[in-house]
């Protein structure tokens, strides 16, 4: 199928099919008052959607239900709740076998119940699109911001990218479909964000026009065979390799995993001008960074505002996607920094690890402040941090145990 | 599928594998082959890595061919050892997760009705015991609850026959197996009569030493699951190897076993029958004129 063929025509709403980089880059936008979970139905509704299907976890329900709108009003082709999240993901797989444009919405608990999926999304190059509004893992039981599971999806062979506003949500849910469908990439999106703080606040969100939409998705383009049989009737496989202890099998699975990880690699050429960048960097010249990913980056801003205030210049760099991980990016906004903050909504903190591992002389890293099972991370906290990597003397917070 | 791909590129025929040009020729797409030609023509599942004797083997070899539309099915299964075998057949064959194969094929079946409407593509689902009756039970019922339109069958070895002979709630009462070492405490589940309070629209139970059976249970199967409604076979497909069951007394432990617990039984929902007769003209499913009833 020639895809600029469509473009112009319209699908079955009415909307007109139109090439990505004029409705994302050109087409004019409405400013609109939505919460998070509104903005991912609003971009559901101009990505020509195939199939969606729902389980209900918080924080991410209201989305889910929302889309069930969407369905319901025809701008889906196919919506209905599965029985688990291990049962929504193989429903996704398998709606994406047969060739349709996929997306759901996970978080926390229903990320780990639904784990096993990830690897073999990616593994079988299926391009499914995953919101997760990140959460607590259990136990003991939270429902509150957390983003350990962000941890784990990172090892899957997927695309990760964090969100850290609606307005990146909304972009990136439309634009991620384009990066994950190019041929020479073809993987699941896990699109993050942290729950609650993203998906149940409201902020004001420039929207392409309700009349337009993505083209819709060609699964001939797809560097394996369609499961639609409409292939010719070769035999795929020949003594599956999954029963052989021998060097060929082995070579082919190792070749494919790094097959895998080579096409998220490749993903970075279109990620890069998709999201003009994979990085962002405010005042990257500062001798103090502060480094995150998400809303930690948003409470990152909020600190270097109170720094200014007192005469001290920080700079800022925002992570976009965690996979592929901006490795070279990072290297060269962190060249002249003496001091990174890391502030982190998780125990574990595996945003500071990421970035230890990847630029030289890493004791300049400061593994936080790291804050976990649903507490908020204010900005002073993140001051306090700054001035305590410097040597400055500063006002002991509450509750910290100074 | 379009038949055309079934044909050969003009000027490269003599540069293809035999193997594919066999299938081109003489394999069964676009042809109506039936069990009882087996043998004279050259069959979607061929090679396998199964052990000598199995069962199973033959019940997936029977199935395939009884496949009403081969050029447009796709099977779905999941780890086991019938995969081994399906796998390696000249269809599409998805395996997803463990014990995720209705799941799979409820959203495989969702996405090719979405993309080719009315025009049918067989979904069918071979797992075994374990696998649809263990570890993938939820989905499976949920499927069935769902009413997705596609075909389970469930291979029933009545073992964990890939891990090495593990019990399996398919097993028989008391039976001594791997994770059962003091014989299976509790009895064989009876996924026919949860096949039928979730709805199916037909229901069989078959051994394979009758192909022309088996064929008939599958195409029916694979029809009704196009438009009415789910449907599910479970084969009795015995594991030689686990059972110690030698392997030329396998037909007869087939035949043994039939006799004395798994009689062939088939259950037709009224909706199935009236499709079956309207659609595909099956004459046994054909509603008689009342006036040749009153006059009987």
């Amino acid at each position: 199928m020639d895809s600029t063929a469509i473009i112009g025509t319209t699908n079955k709403k009415g909307q007109v099919i139109t090439d990505p980089r004029v409705m994302m880059n050109d087409a004019p936008r409405t400013p609109s008052f939505f919460t998070g979970s509104e903005v991912i139905k609003e971009a559901v509704r101009r990505a020509n959607v195939d199939v969606m299907v729902a389980y209900p976890i918080t924080p991410q329900s209201e989305a889910a239900a929302l889309c069930g709108e969407l369905f319901a009003e025809g701008y889906i082709g196919d919506y209905f709740r599965g029985e688990s999240e291990f049962a929504v993901m193989s429903q996704c797989a398998g709606a994406a076998f047969g060739g349709a444009r996929v997306f759901t919405t996970t978080a926390g608990p229903g990320t780990m119940r639904a784990m096993e999926n990830f690897p073999m999304w990616a593994g079988a190059r299926l391009p499914i699109q995953c919101i997760v509004t990140c959460r607590g893992i259990n136990s003991p039981l939270s429902i509150q911001p957390d983003t350990i599971e962000i941890a784990y999806l990172m090892n899957t062979g997927m695309l990760v990218w964090h969100a850290e506003t609606a307005q990146d949500f909304y972009d990136w849910i439309l634009k991620g479909y384009m990066v994950s469908e190019e041929p020479d990439v073809h993987l699941p999106l896990a699109l993050c964000c942290d729950g609650f703080f993203v998906t149940h606040t409201k902020d004001v969100v420039d929207l392409t026009p309700v009349d337009m939409c993505l083209p819709p998705y060609d699964p001939y383009r797809s560097p394996v065979p369609c499961m639609d049989m409409e292939c010719p009737p070769v035999r795929m496989m020949r003594d599956p390799f999954v029963m052989k202890s021998n060097y060929i099998s082995y070579a082919t699975h190792a070749s494919w995993q790094q097959e895998v990880w080579a096409a998220a690699e490749r993903s970075r050429k279109h990620t890069i001008a998709w999201l003009d960048g994979l990085i962002d960097i405010e005042d990257g010249d500062a001798d103090i960074l502060i480094i995150s990913s998400g809303t930690a980056v948003s409470q990152g801003r909020e600190a270097i505002r109170l720094l200014a205030d007192e005469g001290l210049r920080v700079g800022l760099v925002k992570i976009k996607t965690l996979r592929p991980w901006p490795e070279e990016e990072l290297r060269e906004a962190t060249k002249h920094a003496s001091h990174i903050i890391v502030p982190e909504f998780n125990v574990i903190g595996w945003m500071a690890k990421e970035l230890k591992a990847t630029i030289p002389n890493s004791n300049r890293v400061v593994a936080g402040p790291r804050v976990c099972g649903g507490m908020t991370l204010p900005p002073e906290v993140i001051v306090e941090e700054v001035k305590k990597a410097i040597g400055m003397r500063s006002g002991v917070l509450a509750g910290r145990g100074g | 599928m379009s038949l055309d791909y079934v044909k050969f590129t003009p000027g490269f025929d003599t540069f293809m594998p035999k193997e594919y040009r066999d299938m081109v020729e003489h394999g069964p797409f676009g042809k109506k082959t039936t069990v009882s030609q087996m043998g004279s023509f050259k069959e979607i599942l061929e090679e396998h890595p199964m052990c000598a004797g199995c069962a199973m083997t033959l019940f997936i070899r029977l199935a395939i061919i009884a496949f009403p539309n081969p050029e447009d099915t796709i099977t779905v299964g999941t780890a086991g050892c019938g995969r081994l075998a399906i796998s390696q057949a000249a269809i599409p064959f998805v395996y997803g997760n463990y014990g995720d194969q209705n799941g799979v094929a409820s959203g495989l079946s969702r996405g090719l009705r979405i993309r080719f409407g009315d025009k049918p593509k067989d979904v069918v689902v071979m797992a075994g015991d374990g696998g649809t009756a263990d570890i993938g039970f939820q989905q499976v019922l949920h499927s069935w609850f769902r009413k997705e339109r596609f075909t389970t069958i469930m291979l029933d070895n009545e073992v964990y026959g890939n891990t090495g002979g593990q019990e399996s709630g398919m097993t028989t009462r008391g039976a001594v197996l791997k994770m059962a070492p003091l014989g299976k405490k509790f009895e064989k589940m009876d996924m026919v009569s949860m096949a039928k309070i979730a709805g199916c629209a037909y229901i069989a139970t078959v051994v394979p030493n009758n192909p022309r059976r088996v064929e008939s249970c599958i195409k029916k199967a694979v029809l009704i699951a196009r438009e009415v409604g789910p449907t599910y076979i479970q084969a009795y497909t015995s594991c030689n190897i686990e059972y110690a069951i030698p392997t030329d007394k396998v037909m007869e432990d087939a035949k043994t076993v039939e006799d004395d617990r798994y009689k062939f039984t088939e259950y037709v929902s009224e909706d199935a029958k009236a499709y079956l007769a309207e659609r595909y003209g099956y004459k046994e499913f054909t509603q008689k004129p009342v006036a040749a009833i009153t006059n009987a």
